[in-house]
């Protein structure tokens, strides 16, 4: 059962597999790497020093793009109502998609790094960190996203709104993740991952209740 | 399926500011089929789904033995997907094998390729209907089950509501429609409308 459900999220979720739209973030990511040395001119020096944080702000943007596909649609169809007649917990739902959401969004962001960085001129101990970054902060901009997105399913207008509700929840996030660019070291990543585990640990349970109160309203 | 059976106690409803209906009371054991009546917005929908779990009746409880299938608007299958791959997931959540059954009983095998965004509405409910069939519940709630459909196909659907009442199962339906099914019990909704209701109900 739960095989099942993965399965299903992931071919909708993951890029290239399903519908359009799920390349989208990945592709975003890439342009904003691609068009900052346009907008700041082509100085090597100010390019490492800023690019980590350019690439930590449209992570955190390119994880708004998905928000919209991520659970309005099946509260539409009626997924969740039909899951529940066959006693899978929402939060379990929740769960599957949160791992399948981070899947397909994290790995592809840390891979997209490389020609990013390369685009922006950062060199091999800022990579490292960046890298390290990025693995410890995508699975909470994953769960931060997935909860907003079950809070706003059922409001009218609730895409627009979820994208300026997740920026300062994951503010943390960028001010830890960047700041370890900042300061050249790996010990503020800590935070980064301690933050993620906690919008890992609660969103099932957050976006559950969410998607059961949508069911009440 | 015998053993099967679902019980409304004193079951009432509310949306928003209305109380919809109050203390329904019935009791369905195997092989009984129970035809829900009323107008529209009176709150068969919302009765269905009291009795399927999915809402809170604002008091009295529902209770049931068996499993309980949903037929309504919203199945849950994938607009994107071709019509055999939306309805394979339920297929595989539910661990159903074998399910030539169900499409031939529907005539969906020449649809099968076709995405569920090109369905008609009532193609489209065949295709819920398989889904229930593959289901395999012991207590159907069918929500409007004859809307959209052609005549052919509604003989066909109480010929499968006949069916799986004959075969030991319990069947809810809400429908404006007649539906031919042997032994079809009917609860008329008006008759549970509290007269004050929209004035002091709040």
């Amino acid at each position: 059962m739960i095989w099942a459900l993965l399965k299903r999220d992931l071919a909708k979720f993951f890029p290239f597999a399903g519908g359009g739209g799920a390349a989208l973030p990945l592709l975003f990511f890439l342009s904003v790497a691609m068009l900052y040395p346009f907008a700041v001119g082509p100085k090597p020096e100010l390019l490492a020093q800023t690019g980590g944080g350019v690439i930590w702000i449209a992570a955190l943007l390119a994880a708004i793009l998905p928000l919209e596909r991520l659970v309005a649609s099946d509260m539409e169809l009626g997924v969740f109502d039909q899951l529940k007649m066959r006693g899978v917990t929402e939060e379990a739902v929740v769960a599957v998609r949160l791992a399948a959401h981070w899947i397909s969004f994290g790995p592809m962001l840390i891979l997209a790094s490389f020609p990013a960085a390369a685009l922006l001129n950062l060199d091999g101990p800022t990579l490292e960190i960046l890298l390290l970054g990025l693995l410890a902060g995508t699975p909470g901009l994953a769960a931060a996203g997935l909860m907003i997105a079950a809070l706003t399913a059922s409001l009218r207008g609730g895409a627009a709104l979820s994208g300026l509700l997740l920026i300062p929840l994951c503010l943390p996030i960028l001010i830890f993740g960047a700041g370890s660019l900042a300061r050249g070291e790996t010990a503020s990543l800590g935070f980064v991952a301690a933050i993620s585990l906690l919008l890992v640990a609660i969103t099932p349970f957050a976006a559950g209740a969410a998607i059961k109160a949508a069911r009440e309203g | 399926m015998q053993g099967a059976s679902i019980t409304a106690k004193q079951l009432a409803c509310r949306r928003g500011d209305r109380l919809l209906f109050s203390k329904v009371d019935f009791a369905l054991r195997s092989g009984d089929a129970l035809h829900i009546q009323g107008a529209n917005g009176i709150g068969k929908s919302s009765l269905l789904r009291i009795l399927a779990g999915l809402l809170t009746p604002f008091a009295g409880n529902a209770e049931h033995a068996g499993d309980i299938a949903l037929l309504d608007e919203r199945p849950g299958l994938d607009l994107d997907q071709p019509l055999g791959k939306a309805l394979g997931f339920w297929q595989n959540v539910d661990g159903c094998k074998d399910v030539s059954d169900a499409q031939e009983a529907l005539d969906l095998e020449a649809l099968l390729d076709v995405p569920v965004r090109y369905l008609s509405t009532g193609q489209r409910k065949r295709a819920a209907m398989a889904s229930i069939l593959n289901r395999g519940a012991n207590i159907w709630l069918l929500d409007e089950p004859l809307s959209g459909l052609d005549t052919a196909a509604q003989a066909k659907f109480a010929g499968l509501i006949s069916k799986h009442i004959a075969g030991g199962g319990i069947c809810v339906l809400a429908s404006h429609q007649p539906v031919e099914v042997p032994g079809l019990q009917t609860l008329e909704l008006q008759e549970f409308v509290p007269q004050d209701a929209g004035e002091d109900a709040a």
